[in-house]
């Protein structure tokens, strides 16, 4: 935060900067008098405290947990022994053999392709829902209102509205005129769980695009208008560009979200079913049966693919979600006006000089 | 500048990942690791009066609620609260063990599902009561087995229950089917009939509850029990590799196989067996008694009131064996006023007020005697018939990891019944779990 790698624009050309006064420099503004510190540290320590209980304590505690495993086996009595043995690292070894090492992967597995699918199908369905409501026609608010009501019923309860939907007499087969039986084992309750998570947060990714496109000045898209471009260019070419940083910031949301799923499918298709089986509810069900260990891996080994795919999502994409490119694009604008005055400069100093030779020789002459 | 943006946008995905996975991880974190100063099992004693708190599941009748109110209007300084846990059993079980984990003297008295005797006992979660506290003797036999922990009685049996047989009589009579049947292949006889006539045509034959589920548990030990098995011997030792338990699983294989079950009854529980049932849909229905009173609504809303009857659940070679539900109640060491925790007990679970309960409750008592009284079975059809059905009964599997062993014989069963695995690789498989679990 302190350092900045981008160097003043005129230093690239070489040129001594034509003012010194320049407030507005990073450089300038990265220095801070030892007293700015202290009040930036004081002002900061309440959050980090708040940071430090919530969040790294039991961080710490959970990786903590996980390198200990309760020991199993009955006394001559019949009673539990109550000691926890440190077992090292042996609850993540066991994560990849053997049938925990099958659930895992299996857990593993769904987790990402209930993430990619119904974050991509979210995404687009998201898109529409915002480019249908940014349109100024009767009843706007009402169906922005209406659009709504899936993001703001509580997940478990809409799993069980459509466990009644899906249920092998509801209305999912009614309508179908199928049987398929969509809450057992199989590929129907993973379509089940997909169809019911994005009823309930394409509405999210909607608004929240909906919010990005109300700042697109309509002057932009009555020149675009002017210039002949039809409804798809101005598509293409302006709103989604210009929404392009708050719908990322809305799929890395959806996306951490996604990656935790766990109620819909616990209601929907029920707790135990290896065709909906989340990682969170793998490390539900591990310390439902009281083996505190290997659920508090199951949570690290989620943190830590949480975390990877967050820091790879804003490493890749993290440019164009905090308008980077287009800093960078004014950096190197200033730097060719920059050079450019330069080169006017150096253009008005040969000159001088031409012209001050000129004058000596006319003088010597 | 740019470097300045991109660390915030890091330290702010950072943070967000940091919240959604400290939310992950709070649910596992927070055990005690130092070894338990356990309260002697053996010389547990009884001492201190005060109040104490009572920690149940809902009761909806307000039967519980009456019985305390008598309680502390004869004991005004030794009050008992009445605190109410969630209605899903997973979370009562949870908020009792974080309770007892931490040693926490807020539950007093704990209301325990039947089939967390063992975990809670072995665990030293409850004291083992003395011997004279109940009257066990006037109790259903099976409900005290259940309540008992390696022959010490750790828990005072409250309710129970057990699973009834329902079928429509009217079909049967039809059909010229003198007595409902009493084994599986009478039921399947009765049903070709019974399938044949006009007024049944759409109908399926039997449907019991096979979800993966605490019910697919019930159901498979019935199925093992009623074909002489069992899931866990006298020592906990699993026996469900024996050909008694794959004659057991085999009744349910079969019965989806030839379609002796609709198809769809994989997703059943209590609840759509009893839509089917009474949409007229089924013949034969294993159910627990609750349904009992909707069946016979006559607002309208059952097609089947009046023209149904219940018996015991079918055998192999005779009547089949029923597993057990219901609660008892047990005391908790960490409490300090554990003479009035006991003197409750004594209280809550006497016949005097299981009887007085019953006016308000459609929960069976634990005493035989009151299944037969006049009064009592003009209101409750269905009692006798219970008793039988009870008298027969056995627990489930009586096994420490409870939660574990239901969850590998839900796994193997359902592998079984859906057809991903024959009947003899499931029932290896769970035998395999099985002892992994009971070691």
């Amino acid at each position: 935060m302190t350092t900045t790698t981008a160097p003043p624009a005129g230093a690239q050309t070489g040129t001594p900067q034509p003012g010194t006064s320049q407030p507005d420099s990073p450089r300038r503004r990265g220095k801070r008098s030892p007293g700015e510190g202290r009040m930036a540290a004081m002002l900061l320590s309440p959050t980090l405290l708040v940071l430090a209980l919530v969040i790294v304590y039991p961080l710490l505690s959970a990786v903590h947990q996980s390198l200990f495993r309760a020991e199993s086996g009955l006394d001559a009595d019949g009673f539990v022994s109550d000691v926890e043995s440190f077992v090292g690292l042996a609850n993540y070894a066991d994560l990849f053999v053997g049938e925990s090492g099958r659930r895992f992967l299996n857990a593993f597995a769904n987790t990402t392709f209930f993430t990619v699918t119904t974050v991509f199908l979210e995404t687009v369905l998201g898109l529409c829902l915002a480019l249908a409501m940014n349109r100024a026609f009767r009843g706007r608010s009402f169906l922005r209102a209406s659009i709504l009501v899936p993001w703001a019923v509580p997940t478990a309860v809409s799993g069980l509205l459509w466990r009644w939907i899906f249920q092998s007499d509801g209305i999912a087969n009614t309508m179908l005129g199928s049987e398929i039986l969509w809450t057992a084992e199989g590929n129907a309750s993973k379509v089940a769980v997909i169809i019911a998570e994005v009823w309930k947060t394409a509405p999210f990714i909607g608004l929240l695009v909906l919010a990005g496109m109300q700042v697109i000045p309509g002057e932009v898209y009555e020149a675009a208008r002017i210039d002949g471009a039809g409804w798809w260019r101005q598509l293409g070419s302006i709103t989604l560009p210009l929404v392009k940083p708050t719908l990322l910031v809305a799929v890395l949301f959806r996306m951490l979200d996604a990656l935790r799923m766990f109620d819909l499918p616990f209601v929907l298709i029920g707790p135990g079913k290896e065709s909906v089986e989340t990682l969170s509810m793998l490390a539900w069900d591990e310390s439902n049966q009281l083996r505190y260990g290997s659920a508090s891996a199951f949570a690290v080994m989620l943190f830590l693919y949480v975390a990877v795919v967050a820091i790879v999502f804003v490493k890749v994409l993290g440019a164009d979600v905090t308008g980077a490119k287009e800093l960078k694009l004014l950096s190197k604008k200033t730097a060719r006006k920059n050079r450019l005055a330069a080169q006017a400069a150096s253009n008005a100093e040969q000159t001088d000089l031409a012209n001050s030779q000129q004058k000596k020789a006319e003088a010597t002459r | 500048m740019r470097q300045r943006r991109r660390t915030w946008q890091t330290l702010l995905a950072t943070t967000a990942s940091l919240t959604v996975a400290a939310v992950a991880l709070t649910g596992c974190g927070g055990t005690s690791t130092d070894a338990q100063s356990a309260p002697k099992a053996a010389a547990a004693s009884f001492e201190g009066k005060g109040p104490i708190n009572y920690v149940s599941n809902r009761d909806a009748s307000g039967a519980a609620n009456k019985t305390i109110e008598e309680w502390n209007a004869a004991h005004p300084e030794e009050k008992v609260t009445f605190i109410e846990l969630p209605d899903s059993a997973d979370q009562q079980r949870q908020q009792l063990i974080q309770n007892a984990q931490i040693k926490s003297d807020t539950f007093s008295v704990l209301n325990l599902d039947v089939v967390w005797t063992s975990e809670f006992a072995a665990n030293k979660w409850i004291l083992p009561l003395p011997a004279d506290a109940v009257p066990t003797d006037k109790m259903i036999p099976a409900t005290v087995n259940a309540a008992t922990y390696r022959d010490t009685l750790v828990g005072a049996p409250y309710y129970t229950d057990g699973a009834l047989f329902y079928f429509r009589s009217d079909l049967l009579k039809a059909a010229g089917i003198a007595a409902p049947p009493k084994t599986w292949d009478e039921m399947k006889t009765a049903c070709k009939t019974i399938l044949a006539l006009p007024e049944a045509a759409g109908m399926s034959c039997y449907t019991g509850q096979f979800d993966k589920n605490e019910a697919l548990t019930v159901n498979f030990s019935e199925a093992v029990a009623s074909a002489g098995g069992s899931i866990v011997d006298a020592d906990g030792k699993p026996t469900v590799n024996t050909p008694e338990a794959k004659a057991g699983l085999n009744l349910l294989v079969d019965g989806f196989k030839d379609g002796t079950f609709p198809s769809d009854a994989i997703t059943y529980l209590e609840e759509q067996g009893r839509r089917a049932f009474q949409d007229g849909k089924l013949v034969f229905m294993r159910n627990w008694p609750f349904l009992h009173a909707s069946l016979s609504a006559t607002d309208g809303s059952s097609k089947v009131a009046g023209k149904f009857d219940i018996t015991s659940i079918p055998g192999t070679d005779g009547p089949g064996v029923s597993t057990l539900g219901g609660r008892s109640l047990a005391i908790s060491p960490f409490t300090p006023n554990k003479a009035t925790a006991l003197e409750f007990v004594k209280f809550f679970t006497s016949e005097e007020q299981a009887q007085k309960r019953l006016a308000l409750s459609s929960r069976a008592p634990v005493y035989a005697s009151l299944f037969e009284d006049p009064a009592v079975v003009a209101k409750r059809p269905f009692f006798p018939t219970l008793l039988t059905s009870l008298n027969n009964a056995q627990p489930r599997p009586k096994v420490v990891q409870y939660g574990a062993t239901t969850k590998a014989i839900q796994e193997e069963a359902y592998a079984a019944i859906t057809g991903k695995k024959d009947t003899d690789t499931a029932l290896n498989d769970m035998q395999a779990k099985l002892t992994e679990l009971s070691k």
